[in-house]
């Protein structure tokens, strides 16, 4: 079947088995691998990106149900080879290791920095609870979403 | 597999008629995960997002009317929030962010597991599903849409387009215990509404029976106690009898998230509790 979607601010019009993943459909018909898949059951939150502005687990949306939406990947954040605010803080405050969980981490943590521009500890806390990390022991990742807040990086 | 995706409840409903057994799809947080599990395989998909009028409420004075595809992210706070409580504190205990960015009352219904954290508001607020076929639209009570574990009365050629519920007017909230947050399957949860207008207090149970259960008993008892159509007392002894009595009605089970016994002692413990934080 037919879809067209705009990803990443470019429109992009495919043909799909109908079958397709969002996520199988960014990784392998547009070749955007930056979004991992640690599960396919909604439980990890690595498969994270923006629908229509908003972190949605695309392991569990079929392509053709994004059909006309707007998506955001972690491919599309940095700007002019500059890397978003989010990135940036996760460089600095070391908010990764392995980094198989990153863009789904920065992906969620945007969405919630949306939300809530200044939320405590707690509350980033809460607001990545979708999405796990088997490396860091989150200590770092939220001290990096603390400091994007902040903007101090 | 075949996927259509209609924009219209008309055509929804004409695919469905045309497709019997077709799998509705809406946020596919229960769906997908079942698909990619291979326990589910589909050969007809009918998916309903880009359904815009599903996913519209409205409110008026007399009744609030809440799209089988309005995601739990935007229960959580606004309008809706502000006119259901009860329904904004469950759906803030819903997976994690992203899974209330997609997930829906519709799909909570269509799957209808007792753990399902929509369903005990339902039950408690006397929610009406409405159900769109060919023939029109059906308005079931949700104690009689529900009937069993992940069993509802909808048949095959019916749509979940809405649900109709009259506000009320006094406190309501949810509580729920679980065991990892954001994958909690609940393991108890109570809903607790008290209606000035009815002079009623309602109470329905999650997770702790084949159904969502309505402590009718226990509710038919507090009013012989106190006077609903006013603030409520805040009497402990009230509120550890009320709450004795509606753990009474559970029918919890053993199983591998926990015992029966702990569930009942959980209801228990959120009934007393919810009572006389309403009361405050
Ligand atoms: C990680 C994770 C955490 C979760 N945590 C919770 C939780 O804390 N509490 C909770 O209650 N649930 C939880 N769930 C389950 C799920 O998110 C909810 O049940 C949600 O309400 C399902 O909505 P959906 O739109 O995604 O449903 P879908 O997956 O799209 O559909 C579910 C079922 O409903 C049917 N259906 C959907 N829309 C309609 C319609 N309009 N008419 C008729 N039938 C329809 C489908 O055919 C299917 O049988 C969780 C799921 C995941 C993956
Ligand atoms: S891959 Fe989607 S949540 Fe794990
Ligand atoms: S950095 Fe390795 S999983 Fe998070």
């Amino acid at each position: 079947m037919k879809i067209s979607l705009t990803v990443n601010g470019e429109l992009r019009e495919s043909e799909i088995e109908p079958r397709t993943l969002l996520v199988q459909y960014l990784r392998e018909n547009l070749a955007l691998t930056g979004t991992n898949i640690g599960c396919d059951t909604s439980s990890c939150g690595a498969c994270s990106m923006h629908l229509n502005g908003e972190a949605v687990k695309s392991c569990t949306i079929l392509a053709a149900q994004a059909d006309g939406c707007n998506i955001t990947t972690i491919e599309g954040l940095a700007k002019g080879g500059k890397m978003h605010p989010m990135q940036e803080a996760f460089m600095q405050n070391h908010g990764l290791q392995c980094g198989y969980c990153t863009p789904g981490m920065v992906m969620a943590a945007i969405s919630l920095l949306e939300e809530n521009a200044n939320p405590t500890e707690d509350e980033v806390r809460v607001g990545l609870e979708g999405n796990l990390c088997r490396c860091t022991g989150y200590h770092n990742i939220i001290q990096s979403v603390l400091a994007c807040a902040k903007g101090g990086n | 597999m075949s996927v259509y995706m209609p924009t219209t409840v008309d055509q929804a409903v004409a695919l469905l008629a045309q497709n019997p057994g077709a799998c509705l799809l809406t946020g596919g947080t229960d769906t997908m995960v079942e698909v990619n599990f291979n326990h589910l395989k589909p050969g007809t998909v009918i998916g309903l997002r880009l359904v815009s009028s599903l996913r519209e409420y409205t409110i008026t004075p007399q009744l609030i009317q809440i799209g089988a595809g309005v995601p739990y992210a935007r229960m959580e706070t606004g309008p809706l929030a502000e006119a259901l409580p009860a329904l904004a504190a469950a759906a803030r205990t819903v997976g994690s962010p992203q899974i209330r960015a997609a997930g829906t009352l519709g799909g909570n219904l269509g799957t209808c597991s007792p753990a399902g954290d929509g369903l005990p508001v339902l039950a408690a607020l006397d929610a009406v599903v409405n159900l769109r076929s060919p023939r029109g639209i059906r308005g079931v009570p949700f104690q009689d849409f529900m009937v069993g574990v992940k069993r509802n009365s909808r048949v095959s050629d019916e749509l979940i387009e809405s649900v109709s519920i009259a506000p009320t007017s006094g406190y309501q909230d949810y509580a729920k215990v679980g065991v990892r947050n954001a994958m909690v399957i609940s393991v108890a949860s109570v809903c607790l509404v008290h209606d000035r207008h009815t002079a009623s207090v309602r109470v329905a149970l999650g997770a702790v029976g084949p159904t969502i259960i309505r402590a009718r008993e226990a509710e038919a008892w507090l009013a012989t106690q106190v006077d609903a159509s006013t603030s409520l007392p805040p009497d402990e002894a009230v509120a550890i009898e009320f709450a004795r009595r509606v753990a009474a009605e559970a029918r919890p089970i053993d199983d591998h998230r926990s015992t029966a016994d702990y569930r009942r002692h959980a209801i228990q413990t959120l009934t007393r509790r919810l009572y006389l934080r309403s009361t405050k």
